[in-house]
Parts: C-alpha cells; sequence; structure tokens
C-alpha cells in the first residue's frame, strides 16, 4: 500500500518547531541558569581504585578551607536515605549515592564537599583524605561469571544479577530440521549517548512548607516517587520543576543519585545545594554509560536463506551497580526477531556485575546492540548460502499483508510495509549499480564494502520487561496525561506533565490540539506545570511521546470537542446528531447559518450556567489519562508479552571505504528509510533520525569507555572519548514511508530512537563486506582505524 | 573542572616576564592558552603564577631576514595561517597550519605556544624539526639559540630551563623550487594525529630531488628525521617503490607509540604510508611551481 | 582582582579571581547564560564567544586574558527582545537543533564564518562547525540552516561590510 493521502490541516505539515525561538537567542533555561539565592556547590570525592573497602575519611584539613560548609560521607547518607530503586530483584546489591563501606569502580563518589562556590568545593575535595584498603576486582564478564571471580558485592554471592532463559517456540525442532547452521559472536563495546550538557540538580528545602524543589536535567521515570522514598518524605513534597530545559539526554539524564544526595544535603544544611557534574565526573562517575554487551548467536537456516530460528545469549557487563539498566536485556523481547518471520527463539540473557561504572538507560534501550547481532548473523547467512544480503532480507521479512504480525515471544507488531520502504531506497539506484560503485572503488585499490541493516523502532513504552525480568513487578499501567483548560476569554492551555530534551514535545501538543480543535496551532499555549500540579506521566523515555503525550492530547482535545458540542447543541434545541464542529464554532447540519460561535460558547460555558446542559460542570477544562494502547496484561508463566504497541522501521543502506594502511573508514554513501506511521513534525522527525544515525555512527567507529588493566577509565575526557563532528557525519538521503499504526489517534509511531538503531549494524556490515575479499571478519565495536589496519596487515602478511 | 588558584601578571616587555618567571619556579608562561588552560581545568598542571605574554607585541611578528623567516613566539596561528610571506617563503608551514586544532583554536593559540609544549603529535613541532628551525628562548638576560632537534627532548618536554621564555623561532628557506607534502591521519579529522609526516623536496632541472627532508610526527616521543630516507634519495627521481623502500627502512628501526588509539606497530605502517604520500606531493608539488616558473 | 571586560557593546567591571574563566564570568558575574559549559576543556565548543568577531573558545581562557578586546555573545547577536536576526531565524526555519544547548555556539561559528566568506560551500560550513559538537541533530539542519542564513543574506541590501 502506498502512503495515504494526508487528509491533516497541522499534523504532517512543514511547521516551526516553537521550542526554538528561545534556544537561538540563548534563552533556554538550562538547570545551569537556575539561580536561587544562596545556593551552595557541590563537588565530589571519588575512589582511585577499581574496588577498595574505604576504611576512614578525614575530613579535617576540607573543612578548615575558605567557603567550606560541609563534607557529606558514605555513612551518614546512608543512615538517613533508603537504597535507590532497583529494577531486578537484588536487594543484597544496593546502590548509593555515595559509597558506603565499599567503593566498587575507580571514579565512584566517595565524599560531597558543599561550599559557597564550585572552585572551592573542588579546592577541599582535594584535601579530603581518604584511607582505602584496595580489594581484588574484575573487569571482564565472562570472567565475572567464573565462581572464582573477585566479587563486587560480597553479599549477593556472585557477580551474576539476572540469568533467564526464554524458550519461545519449538527451538530444538526447527535446528534439528534445518540443514545449517551457523555462530557468530558479537560485541557491543561500551559506549554511551554522551550529550554535552552534563547531568545538574538544584535542590533547596522550603520548611515553611515542607517542599524539596529540585531543578534538574532529568529524564527518568517516576523520579519524583524515587527522591521521596529514597529521602523518606512524602512525594507530596517534592516539586519537580518540569520546565527546565534539559541539554540532551538521549535516555541518560537519570541523576536519582546526584538528586537524593543534594536533596539531603539542602534539608540538612538548610540551603539550596547545586551539583552540575564537570566532565570528568560525569564520565567516570555519572553512572550514564551505556550497555557493554557480548552476544553468541545461532541461527538456523536452510539453503533458500529462511532462517527458522535463533538462539541467542547476550551477556550485559553492568558496571558495578545497577539500577534500571539490566532491564535493557528484556525490552529486545518485544522485537527480538526483528522484521523477520523466525519461527522460535530461546533467549538467554545475563546481566553481571564488574567493577567499572555504573550504566543507566541509553537510546533504544538495549535495541541497538541487539539489532547489530541480529543484522550481522543475517549478513553472514547470505554469505553463507551465496545469496546476496539483500535477497536474504526480502525473503525472511514480514511481508505487508501479514500484519498484525505475532512474533513467537508474544508481541504483536502492529503495522509495516518493509519490502516496499526497501524498494523506495533503491529505487533509481539498484543494489547492482551500488555493487559496481563499490567494485570500481577495489579496483583502484581500496576496500570497499556495502552494508545494511534493517530493524524496527518498537515504541510507544509498554514496559512489561520489568515483570518478565523481575516476577515481582506487576506494573502494567503506562500512562501519559494532557490537560486543555479555556480561560474565560477563549484563549486555549494545554498542558504536558514532564521535561524535554529536545524532542518538541510543545509543538507536538500544540500541533495535536489544533488539529483535533482545527485550530491553528500558534494559537494553543502549552505549559509544564510542576510535579505537584501534574497528571501522571511516564516521561519522553521508550520513543513513546508522539503516541502517549500525541495520544492523550488529542483525546483530551476531543472531550473538550465533545463538550462544545453538547452545550451548543443544548444551546440550540437540537440534538446533539445536528451538531457539527467546525474550527471552534458549532452549526446545525440542518441550517448552517444556525449556530454558536467559539466566543458565545466561551461565554456560555463560563458566565451563563442557566444555558448549560443539566448537570454539566461549568468552564472549560478537560483532561485525559491515556493508558498505552495494547497494553494492561502481564506476561504468560512462560515469559510470553505484548511488549511495545507500535513498530516503525527502518531500512539503512551504506557504501563504505577503508584506507588499506591507515585503516580508516569512510562512509560513501548513505540512504536510509524510515517508516514511523504519520509523522507529527517532519522537521522533528528528520532531526531524530540525522541524530540517531550520528550516535550510530559514534558507537561503530569512534567511541568507547576503554579502562586499563588497573581498572582506570582511559577515555574520561573528550581527548579520548570521541564525538563526530560534522566531519565525521556523511550527507544522508532519508526517504521517508508512512504505515500508520492502527492502535494510535493519528496512526503516529515513534522516532526517537531512529537511525541509532540501524546505524551500527549497518556500518558493521559494510565493514565487514569490506574485509571479506581479505577473508577477515570482525564483530566488536567500536571499529577502530588502528584496529581495521593491524588486521588488515597481518592478513596481507599471510 | 576549576583550576587550582593561581597570581596573574600581565608584563608590559620580555624583561618583565623574564623577571617574574625567575622569581617564583612555579610560575608559568601562557600566550594563547589553548593547552595550558585544559590541563589546568584538569589540574595536571598548576602553576602558582601565570606571566600572560600575549600582549607582548615585540613577540608577535613575522619577517624575512637573512637567516630565513622569522616568526615571533606570540603570533597567532590563524596570522601565520593567513600571511603571504609564509605563503610564499615557508610553504610547508603554511600547509601544516590548518591541520591544527580548530578554527577556533587557532584563533587564540600561538606558535611559540605549540612549539613550547611539545606535544609529540603537534604540527609546528614537526615542521620545525623537518626544516631544521632555529628556536631563540630568554632567560633573565640571557638569549640562547637551540636547533629544533635539541629542543624536542620528550613527551611533552622541552630543553627550554626553568624560567625560560620562548621569544621566536627562525625557518630557513630554500631557494630553487620547492614542493611540499603534509599528511597526517587520526580518528577524527581535527583530533591529535597517530603518526603525521612532512616532506620538502627541492627538484633540479632534470627533475631529481637536488635536496629532501623528510619529518615523522606523533609516531614516537617526539618529531624526528628520517635521515637515511633523505639520504638514499637525494639525487634520485623520487620513483614511488624507492621512496616506498627507503622510508619502510628508516622507520624500522624507531621505536613507535603504543596507547588507546594506536599499536606501535600501526604508527610505523602508518608513517610510512603518509610518509610516501607526502613524498609524492612534494614532488608534484615541485613540478608544479617549475611548471609555472615557466 | 579587578578587570574590565567589554562585552556586546557594554563595559563592565567584575572582581574575580583569575582563575575565573571567561566562560564562567560571563555566565555567573553578568548573567548571560547563553554560553554553555559542555566540557571544560576546549573539545566540545559549546562555550563559543566571538572575540573581535572570530569565534573562540570561552572556557579556554581565564577572564583577565580577555580584557581589552570586544567580546559579543549570542545576547549580542539577538537584535531585541522577542527579535531574531537572519542567521536565527535560518535556523528556526530548518530546525537546525534540537535540545538548544549547542545552539549558541553554532549560531556564533556560523557568524563568524558568514563575516568572512558570505558565499560558503558545503565544505566550508562543514568546516567552520566541525569545531563545534552537537549530540543530537547529526549536523545535517544545522549546516542547512547556515547555507539559508547566507542565501538570504547574499539576497538583501545591507552593505558588505555589515556585521550579519
Amino acid at each position: 500500500m502506498s502512503e495515504a493521502p494526508h487528509h491533516f490541516r497541522y499534523v504532517a505539515t512543514d511547521r516551526r518547531v516553537r521550542e526554538d525561538r528561545r534556544f537561538v537567542a540563548g534563552k533556554g533555561r538550562f538547570v545551569a541558569d537556575v539561580d536561587l539565592p544562596g545556593t551552595r556547590h557541590v563537588a565530589l570525592v571519588t575512589c582511585p581504585h577499581a574496588a577498595a573497602r574505604i576504611k576512614s575519611i578525614d575530613k579535617s584539613r576540607a573543612l578548615k578551607m575558605p567557603g567550606v560548609h560541609y563534607v557529606l560521607d558514605g555513612t551518614e547518607l546512608a543512615e538517613a536515605t533508603q537504597p535507590l530503586l532497583a529494577g531486578l530483584d537484588t536487594p543484597n546489591v544496593p546502590r548509593r549515592p555515595l559509597a558506603f563501606e565499599v567503593a566498587r569502580y575507580s571514579g565512584e563518589w566517595v565524599a560531597a564537599v558543599v561550599a559557597d562556590t564550585r572552585a572551592q568545593a573542588e579546592d577541599a575535595a582535594e584535601e579530603v583524605d581518604v584511607d582505602y584498603e584496595p580489594l581484588p576486582f574484575v573487569l571482564d564478564a565472562e570472567r565475572a561469571m567464573e565462581k572464582d571471580s573477585p566479587l563486587v558485592h560480597e553479599a549477593h554471592g556472585s557477580n551474576v544479577l539476572l540469568d533467564k532463559t526464554f524458550v519461545w517456540g519449538e527451538v530444538d525442532k526447527d535446528f534439528a530440521k534445518s540443514p545449517h547452521k551457523l555462530s557468530l559472536r558479537a560485541k557491543w563495546g561500551r559506549s554511551s549517548t554522551v550529550p554535552i550538557e552534563t547531568f545538574g540538580v538544584v535542590a533547596g528545602w522550603d520548611p515553611w512548607h515542607e517542599i524539596l524543589d529540585v531543578h534538574a536535567s532529568i529524564q527518568l521515570p517516576r523520579y519524583n516517587d524515587q527522591i521521596g522514598a529514597a529521602l523518606k518524605i512524602p512525594v507530596s513534597s517534592v516539586r519537580v520543576h518540569h520546565d527546565v530545559d534539559v541539554g540532551g539526554s538521549y535516555g541518560v539524564k537519570r541523576g536519582i543519585k546526584h538528586t537524593v544526595l543534594c536533596g539531603y544535603l539542602a534539608r540538612r544544611l538548610g540551603f539550596p545545594v547545586r551539583l552540575i557534574e564537570d566532565r570528568l565526573e560525569n564520565m567516570r562517575g555519572g553512572d550514564a554509560h551505556g550497555p557493554e554487551r557480548l552476544f553468541d548467536v545461532e541461527l538456523a537456516y536452510d539453503d533458500n536463506g529462511i532462517v527458522h530460528s535463533m538462539k541467542m545469549r547476550a551477556l550485559e557487563n553492568l558496571g558495578a551497580y545497577a539500577g534500571r539498566s539490566p532491564f535493557q536485556l528484556g525490552k529486545p523481547a518485544g522485537s527480538i526477531v526483528g522484521p523477520y518471520k523466525i519461527n522460535s527463539v530461546q533467549y538467554r540473557a545475563i546481566a553481571v556485575v564488574t567493577n567499572k561504572t555504573t550504566q543507566d538507560a541509553v537510546r533504544g534501550f538495549g535495541a541497538g546492540p541487539t539489532n547489530m547481532a541480529l543484522e550481522r548473523a543475517m549478513d553472514e547467512v547470505a554469505h553463507a548460502v551465496g545469496l546476496d544480503p539483500l535477497e536474504v532480507r526480502r525473503r525472511n521479512m514480514i511481508r505487508h499483508e501479514e500484519f498484525p504480525y505475532t512474533i513467537p515471544s508474544g508481541t504483536e507488531y502492529d503495522s509495516g510495509d518493509y519490502h516496499t520502504v526497501i524498494d523506495k531506497v533503491l529505487a533509481g539506484d539498484t543494489f547492482e549499480t551500488l555493487k559496481r560503485q563499490r567494485d570500481a572503488l577495489r579496483a583502484e585499490g581500496k576496500l570497499a564494502g556495502i552494508g545494511i541493516a534493517a530493524c524496527l523502532e518498537p515504541s510507544g513504552g509498554n514496559a512489561i520487561f520489568e515483570a518478565l525480568l523481575n516476577p515481582k513487578i506487576t506494573t502494567s499501567t503506562f500512562m501519559d496525561s494532557c490537560r486543555i483548560t479555556v480561560d474565560g476569554l477563549g484563549s486555549i492551555t494545554a498542558t504536558m506533565h514532564t521535561t524535554s530534551s529536545g524532542q518538541g514535545h510543545e509543538t507536538l501538543v500544540g500541533t495535536v490540539v489544533g488539529e483535533a480543535l482545527q485550530m491553528d496551532p500558534d494559537r494553543i499555549r502549552v505549559t509544564r506545570p510542576d510535579s505537584l500540579n501534574s497528571l501522571p506521566s511516564g516521561t519522553p523515555v521508550a520513543s513513546r511521546m508522539a503516541i502517549m503525550l500525541g495520544g492523550a492530547a488529542y483525546r483530551a482535545a476531543q472531550k473538550l470537542k465533545d463538550k462544545l458540542i453538547a452545550i451548543a447543541a443544548h444551546d440550540l434545541g437540537i440534538p446533539p446528531t445536528r451538531a457539527v464542529y467546525e474550527a471552534g464554532n458549532v452549526y446545525d447540519r440542518d441550517d448552517p447559518s444556525t449556530k454558536r460561535t467559539w466566543s458565545e460558547l466561551v461565554e456560555i460555558a463560563h458566565r451563563n450556567y442557566h444555558r448549560m446542559p443539566p448537570g454539566f460542570e461549568p468552564g472549560l477544562a478537560v483532561s485525559d489519562i491515556y493508558q498505552v494502547p495494547t497494553g494492561g496484561k502481564l506476561p504468560t508463566p512462560d515469559g510470553r508479552v505484548q511488549m511495545y504497541p507500535c513498530f516503525s522501521f527502518e531500512f539503512h543502506l551504506i557504501l563504505l571505504t577503508i584506507d588499506p594502511v591507515l585503516g580508516t573508514p569512510k562512509i560513501v554513501r548513505y540512504r536510509l528509510g524510515h517508516d514511523c506511521g504519520t509523522q507529527i513534525n517532519p522537521k522533528i522527525v528528520r532531526g531524530m533520525a540525522m541524530g540517531g544515525i550520528a550516535h550510530g555512527i559514534g558507537a561503530a567507529l569512534y567511541e568507547e569507555f576503554a579502562y586499563n588493566d588497573e581498572g582506570q577509565l582511559i577515555a574520561q575526557s573528550f581527548m579520548d572519548y570521541l564525538l563526530p563532528s560534522s566531519h565525521e557525519v556523511p550527507p544522508v538521503e532519508v526517504i521517508d514511508h508512512e504505515t500508520p499504526s492502527p492502535h494510535t489517534v493519528l496512526g503516529q509511531k515513534g522516532s526517537g530512537e531512529s537511525g541509532y538503531l540501524g546505524a551500527p549494524a549497518a556500518i558493521a556490515n559494510a565493514v565487514n563486506d569490506a574485509l571479506r575479499p581479505l577473508g577477515l571478519n570482525i564483530n566488536t565495536l567500536p571499529l577502530k582505524a588502528s584496529h581495521l589496519a593491524d588486521m588488515i596487515a597481518e592478513a596481507q602478511k599471510s | 573542572m576549576k583550576a587550582a588558584p593561581f597570581e596573574y601578571s600581565r608584563p608590559a616587555d620580555l624583561d618583565e616576564a623574564c623577571a617574574l618567571l625567575a622569581a617564583d619556579d612555579g610560575a608559568r608562561v601562557i600566550a594563547g592558552g589553548q593547552t595550558l588552560v585544559p590541563m589546568m581545568a584538569m589540574r595536571l598542571a598548576r602553576p602558582t603564577r601565570l606571566v600572560d605574554i600575549n600582549r607582548i607585541a615585540d613577540l608577535s611578528y613575522i619577517r624575512e631576514d637573512c637567516d630565513g623567516v622569522a616568526i615571533g613566539a606570540v603570533t597567532p596561528q590563524c596570522i601565520a595561517e593567513r600571511d603571504a610571506l609564509i605563503a610564499r617563503k615557508l610553504p610547508l608551514l603554511a600547509r601544516a597550519i590548518p591541520f591544527i586544532g580548530h578554527a577556533a583554536t587557532r584563533a587564540r593559540g600561538t606558535v611559540g605556544g605549540s612549539l613550547a609544549h611539545a606535544d609529540p603529535a603537534a604540527e609546528l613541532a614537526l615542521v620545525s624539526v623537518t626544516l631544521d628551525a632555529t628556536l631563540s628562548y630568554r632567560v633573565v638576560g640571557t638569549s640562547t639559540d637551540v636547533a629544533a632537534r635539541d629542543f624536542f627532548i620528550g613527551p611533552m618536554v622541552t630543553s627550554l630551563p626553568d624560567g625560560a621564555c620562548l621569544t621566536a623561532v627562525r625557518f630557513p628557506v630554500w631557494s630553487g623550487t620547492t614542493g611540499v607534502g603534509f599528511h597526517e591521519v587520526n580518528a577524527r579529522r581535527s583530533d591529535f594525529a597517530f603518526a603525521s609526516a612532512a616532506a620538502q623536496v627541492e627538484l633540479d632541472a632534470s627533475g631529481k630531488a637536488k635536496r629532501i627532508a623528510i619529518g615523522i610526527g606523533a609516531a614516537s616521543d617526539f618529531p624526528i628525521r628520517l635521515a637515511t630516507a633523505e639520504q638514499q634519495l637525494t639525487g634520485t627521481a623520487l620513483e614511488p617503490a624507492k621512496v616506498s623502500e627507503a622510508v619502510r627502512a628508516a622507520l624500522a628501526d624507531i621505536e613507535t607509540l603504543d596507547d588507546l588509539h594506536a599499536s606501535a606497530d600501526y604508527r610505523r605502517r602508518a608513517a610510512a604510508s603518509l610518509a610516501a604520500s607526502a613524498i609524492a606531493d612534494a614532488k608534484t608539488d615541485s613540478q608544479g611551481r617549475n611548471a609555472h616558473a615557466h | 582582582m579587578r578587570i574590565k571586560l567589554s562585552v556586546n557593546g557594554e563595559t563592565h567591571e567584575l572582581d574575580v579571581e583569575p582563575r575565573t574563566t571567561l566562560l564562567d564570568a560571563l555566565r555567573d558575574h553578568l548573567r548571560l547564560t547563553g554560553a554553555h559549559a559542555g566540557c571544560e576543556h576546549g573539545v566540545c565548543g559549546a562555550c563559543t564567544v566571538l572575540f573581535d568577531g572570530v569565534a573562540v573558545r570561552s572556557c579556554l581562557m581565564f577572564a583577565p586574558q580577555a580584557e581589552g578586546t570586544a567580546i559579543t555573545t549570542i545576547e549580542g547577536v539577538t537584535p531585541g527582545p522577542g527579535e531574531l536576526s537572519p542567521v536565527q531565524d535560518a535556523f528556526c526555519e530548518t530546525h537546525g537543533m534540537q535540545c538548544g544547548y549547542c545552539t549558541p555556539a553554532m549560531i556564533l561559528a556560523a557568524h563568524s564564518l558568514l563575516a568572512g566568506n558570505p558565499n560558503p560551500t558545503r565544505e566550508d560550513i562543514v568546516e567552520a562547525i566541525s569545531g563545534n559538537i552537537c549530540r543530537c541533530t547529526g549536523y545535517a539542519q544545522i549546516i542547512e540552516a547556515i547555507a539559508l542564513a547566507a542565501e538570504r543574506m547574499r539576497g538583501d541590501n545591507r552593505p558588505l561590510d555589515r556585521t550579519p
């Protein structure tokens, strides 16, 4: 099916993003711009060892330094607060803002100094004398699984926090009857999405209202709940300000430990306390690292390249502690076969702790790494049967007419037209043409390869992976909300109840409400009340906001429309079925000149109760709290689950060269096919895909949190952790397709993770295609130039 | 990442600067600050006093004399980048400067600052060694000249004595038609190089190399010359196979750096490849100038 | 120590420790919060300001070093309350940003480029912003914004020596 013609007035049109106005003038309000009188500053004392017992902390010299108010240690904080929320059922692996008795990674926060200025706090932090007893440590995940490995958390008895195997379908039977099998080991190196703004929080306690005001650069579900729980205060005493602009997050701005630390200090010391991570604190101890995952994949396939079954073992190196991060092993279950009709799957998810920095959620929540492993394996199947990788994808992909399609792990994919997207990407520029280009480059002595990746972006955030990996969790509610109020003189205000980090949510709400009400979105004011004045929100995770906030906003607007229709019909003395809403006015279908205008309806609702339908609430205020579509069910006993509701699709096509001596990769051509259903704002969607590709290029080629054998993070600053600049991101041709979702109000699916989910896979496939003539194979990210060159040199010797 | 506290002085002239440096052995010179300030932010450098020489006019100049082209230490890299005299007389320097950092760091960074800092991957250090430049410095009362090959003695280590202030660098100018080549390899365009190569060639009328200088940077603790390759290639037509062999042989005995970004062996191979490319470019460049001259 | 900074055409007297960077002096003392701290070691470029019209990193300068030079921040290129310059407007037209954190720096880098090169190629633009890292956009819409600004500014009637 080709895309349906748009019948939208504002949705899917080329509109500006209203948030941009303040950003281009430097008038964004980021956490470091928040200036509360009396604020003091925190700097951290960090552990230099990979693992160490904290024998004593001497604060005396530090306390004498200029401007210093306090030095907080882990013992005092542990006594006064609850450990931070964990995802898995691991009571013997507590996580706290400051190390308690034992520090478990180099860079872990051991003490916090509070001073009048940040510089003074740093000066004093150097004078805090910590007596450490270094302990044995472990850095490698496979080593950490061994019986005789040093234990990161003694009380837990092992380093394994999770080891769960799911068998979906008749795996053994499918393997037995398949003529061929192949195995692949793939490693996703430790990297992260590293926003340019570090995490920051300012916490202030008002004892007269008993409210903790929190301004933070935050993207975290249940943030206020976690603050209240840790500080042992009612959540109604926590006021999170949602109107702080977050300078990029892509999952990682989770600073609950920073917040509990500052919240405790603010209450203890009686003035606002601010912690803005500097870049070193952020990289080593901000706990914002991403997955570091080792995959062992086995595919069972036949001579036609059809993959019948898959076994996958995913081993995650969590770092020293765990919050939600282990769930990044669970979310992939909801799209475990990717876009393919693989009949059965065995999936083993293992999460171990090591003495590395703690992880948190990263864009895609585990999907990027999983896609890389699967797409590498699919390419190897193609090579094994002598088929084009593209042909293997086409043969295995779910066909458009087969939707909705239920995969072995129980999730139903809503809609898709993968073959058409691929056709569009290749239109006018067939695979054969690209192959000729590649061959011409090879003839010039370059190594050149074509890489493809086909993957899904599950969106909507029905996060049942929580219950899947931790049966003690029975959460099946995943909601978002919007409130719309029309004031006494007829202007419209809609609310959203969370922070944003560049996704254009205010524009989203304005556009959707405007579409529903048939009114110019620029007339719709969008505000962000604080958490005490908000309805529930699941926050911008899981590529969910277009679906969930868009959904809630649209449904609230529909309620407003319905109310207006009812008021008008009653006042006109006609049955509601004859009342037609048009751009704020309501007229009689049988006599269009008989109507009530917007102004008149506002007047009636606010001031003429005698004209209102009986029993109606006065005024024009509506709200909608929206449960995720297809949600509301927990996993079955055999681990089958309806995960996210909507599935966007992306297809990457790359032509890449590698200098045979220098090893430097260069992307020569990049085309992306992208189908996220209805695009509420095309500029926003394209920006997401391009930004995701840039993140993916970084993860594939440049970025790594590298550790040395002493457990020291050697990529501690931007000098060694290499972020792609404008030189490293090639032009990308984005080809859109729109297969609407049947589950959402406007047919929209999510696009917040797009690009990142497939770029590393496509780049890995292109590099492997380039190296194949030398008989080389590489499945470890990042693919560093010097390492590629070393491999090539070695192969050319023999 | 706030620097540790320090005193700040902005002397009016070089004598005052040297006196301040002599008075406090924790004092350090700051010019553009593009390398010193990050080190101070990370508290890897903790001077007790910064002696800001960036406005001493006498230290910022580009001029030609009988010995070559002299560049004052405080000359901003971006000024040198656009300078017509350097473009004409020091083409290798002109070719190398755009590789230094980013436009925003070249706007503040100085020629002398980069040389005094002596990062093994620094482009200016490599060009200085390749062209046998002479560096001048002043310690209270005394000025001294030192050859570039004797100046860079370790990674970020120079022969500058305590209390010294680098004042100038002088590059000899080659006569005849000179061609140049400069290449480096890094992870991203503007990163510190893993390996770099600079070549300057003067061809005679028959197209043979009358004179050739080859320098390698970033591969070892400080820039080096491939002296044996220079000897072997002088008088030849710089045929690619001969060039590759000479360069490879010259590098075979050099101990190259091994780190997070690249192995020692990689640096050796990459240096060889870059040197060959730089020499090929220099040859073509020289032939081009020859053609223009006629 | 007492220093004088000339920022956006106004002279300010500040009392700062020498170790206060220009970035922190602008943000904390002058409340010009458009310049942002991203790394504090001169790599990300989010702290970019103009020094005599040329883009520099304000985190790599101690405030005393900045005396005597005309400093321009994003606040200085904004024509007035609620008004946008052609460059700022072009960024809004192409949505050349998402979170906005690197945006003032990108816009100043664009100003620095266009002041000297009113007809930049795509490669010129890529080079000009290569010292400014963006994690949100993948740069495409930023490059388009600068190209659009250049095109619009070439089409207007202002004299050649004007500051964009």
